[in-house]
């Protein structure tokens, strides 16, 4: 059972967040969204290149005493939308959160394309990304149109 | 039977009673259906002669237009201001930028909410794209964009279709080439997708560093379109039915070298049309620079001008849409009752 053998790779935690599913490669990515930085206290583990039935490789986090937010959710859809999130508490999955991307991702990530009207200072409307493909995900600003550039997008978060 | 002029309002009134939902904005080609586009083009074919100022037709008497060009605007602000006026509307303006509370900081959602409450449409230019959609998103009046940045001109494309059908008779069926500056021209963006969804063939002729967006390839090609690229305009000539030649911008490139590299690389003179076809049409969305010698205005295949006189009568059109004002047939000129009275 490839998914067992993921799991036992990395060690159970006590209180926090596991992320798996993560599309192989983007780990990192994650915690750099999440706001997870060298910074921490306590213990963040993370695997790279784990096999996987379902994806055939993939990238787990899990992060100690954090219980990630609706909001966390949300910035996670758009580099991990097909992951599955479960809170740990005394060792025990206490809730499996799932990853919905919606049409609309609203105030999560501002346009990529500089000149976008949206960037305006002070300008009050959400910032508007419209899901235009999901395999691979594609996004484009509901104010310009234009297709967003994934890679730098998580410098666009909010 | 074209009522006398006391009667106009009432009789506008009733034309109008149990119409359809209007368009609520335009803001890209997507706003309007192709039954939409052809409706739009119908409505101003009838309304040429109160275009060329033959007959009066105060269909739009009472309605006040908001003129917001945050960026240099020529054929399109007058465009829509003629259109408005010789409809029997009026007109304000949002003057010089540097004079407005844009300077003092105020946003473009604070602007846009303020002329809501002053007219009944508004007409806009901004050099950021989205900037059409960002109104729309916070008006309640019904938005026109004259151009978003490098986005979109969905109105220039309403015209530019009208010529097109002028001078073929139909749309459907042609091959177009578009020529110059296919990444930053909005023009040739809204185009593009009108002309594919109304069954053209594209050519695209460019630059490489200036091919047209790959976003909008995807959208055009998920259209069904027949596409093909080039960086040669004289391939494009002798098949061509439009030969459609944009400015390359100066303003919208990131640095001069990168400008210069590409400036006046595309020049048609009156010589190279010689392989064209008899009914071939050359336009421009105009200002020219070099891209058009003036040699070539005192061929058959010349439009461009025809097309800039075009603004007028389609603006009126999508403005009598927007406001949802039907558009009657117009007396033959001469026979107008009216002699006058424009606001």
């Amino acid at each position: 059972m490839p998914s067992e053998m993921s799991m036992r790779r990395v060690t159970a935690i006590n209180n926090g967040t596991v992320i798996d599913h993560i599309p192989a490669g983007c780990a990192i990515t994650v915690l750099k969204m999440l706001g997870v930085d060298g910074g921490r206290a306590t213990p963040v583990t993370l695997a790279m290149n784990v096999p996987s039935e379902k994806m055939g490789l993939k990238d787990i986090v899990k992060i100690e005493d954090r219980e990630i937010s609706q909001s966390d959710l949300d910035k996670l859809a758009l580099v991990a939308p097909e992951a599955s999130v479960s809170i740990i508490r005394a060792y025990s999955v206490a809730e499996k959160l799932q990853v919905n991307l919606g049409e609309d991702v609203v105030n999560v990530a501002a346009c990529t394309f500089a000149n976008c009207a949206s960037h305006g200072p002070r300008e009050p409307l959400p910032h508007r990304l419209v899901v235009h493909g999901r395999d691979p995900l594609q996004l484009r600003c509901h104010y310009c149109g234009r297709e967003q550039d994934m890679d730098s997008i998580v410098d666009n978060l909010l | 039977m074209v009522p006398a002029p006391r009667q106009w309002l009432w009789w506008v009134a009733a034309v109008n009673w149990g119409r359809g939902v209007a368009v609520a904005s335009l803001i890209t080609m997507d706003d309007l259906s192709n039954e939409d586009i052809l409706a739009v083009l119908d409505d101003a074919e009838r309304l040429l002669p109160v275009a060329r100022g033959q007959a009066y037709l105060p269909l739009l008497q009472g309605k006040l237009l908001g003129n917001l060009f945050f960026e240099p605007s020529t054929r399109t602000r007058m465009s829509f201001e003629t259109a408005m006026k010789r409809l029997g509307g009026d007109v304000i303006n949002l003057g010089d930028v540097s004079s407005s509370s844009l300077v003092k900081g105020e946003t473009l959602y604070d602007t846009i909410r303020m002329v809501d409450g002053y007219v009944d449409i508004i007409a806009m230019r901004h050099p950021r794209q989205g900037a059409a959609q960002y109104a729309s998103d916070s008006a309640e009046v019904p938005i026109l964009n004259g151009g978003d940045g490098a986005g979109h001109h969905p109105t220039q494309t309403l015209l530019d279709l009208f010529t097109i059908r002028q001078a073929h008779g139909t749309i459907e069926g042609l091959n177009v080439a578009l020529v110059g500056d296919l990444r930053f021209g909005r023009t040739v963006h809204s185009l593009s997708h009108a002309l594919v969804r109304l069954g053209c063939s594209l050519t695209l002729v460019s630059p490489d560093s200036l091919r047209m967006p790959s976003e909008i390839i995807d959208d055009l090609q998920a259209l069904g379109a027949t596409i093909i690229q080039s960086e040669d305009l004289a391939v494009a000539i002798p098949s061509a039915d439009v030969i459609y030649m944009t400015r390359i911008q100066k303003e919208r490139f990131p640095d001069e070298d990168e400008y210069q590299r590409v400036a006046g690389v595309f020049k048609l003179a009156a010589a190279d049309l010689a392989p064209a076809k008899g009914g071939m049409i050359v336009m421009h969305p105009l200002p020219r620079v070099d891209e058009i010698a003036p040699d070539v205005d005192a061929t058959v295949h010349a439009r461009y001008f025809e097309q800039a006189f075009n603004g007028v009568v389609t603006r009126m059109a999508l403005i009598c849409r927007l406001l949802d004002i039907a558009v009657p047939a117009v007396p033959d000129a001469g026979t107008s009752t009216d002699s006058g009275g424009e606001s």
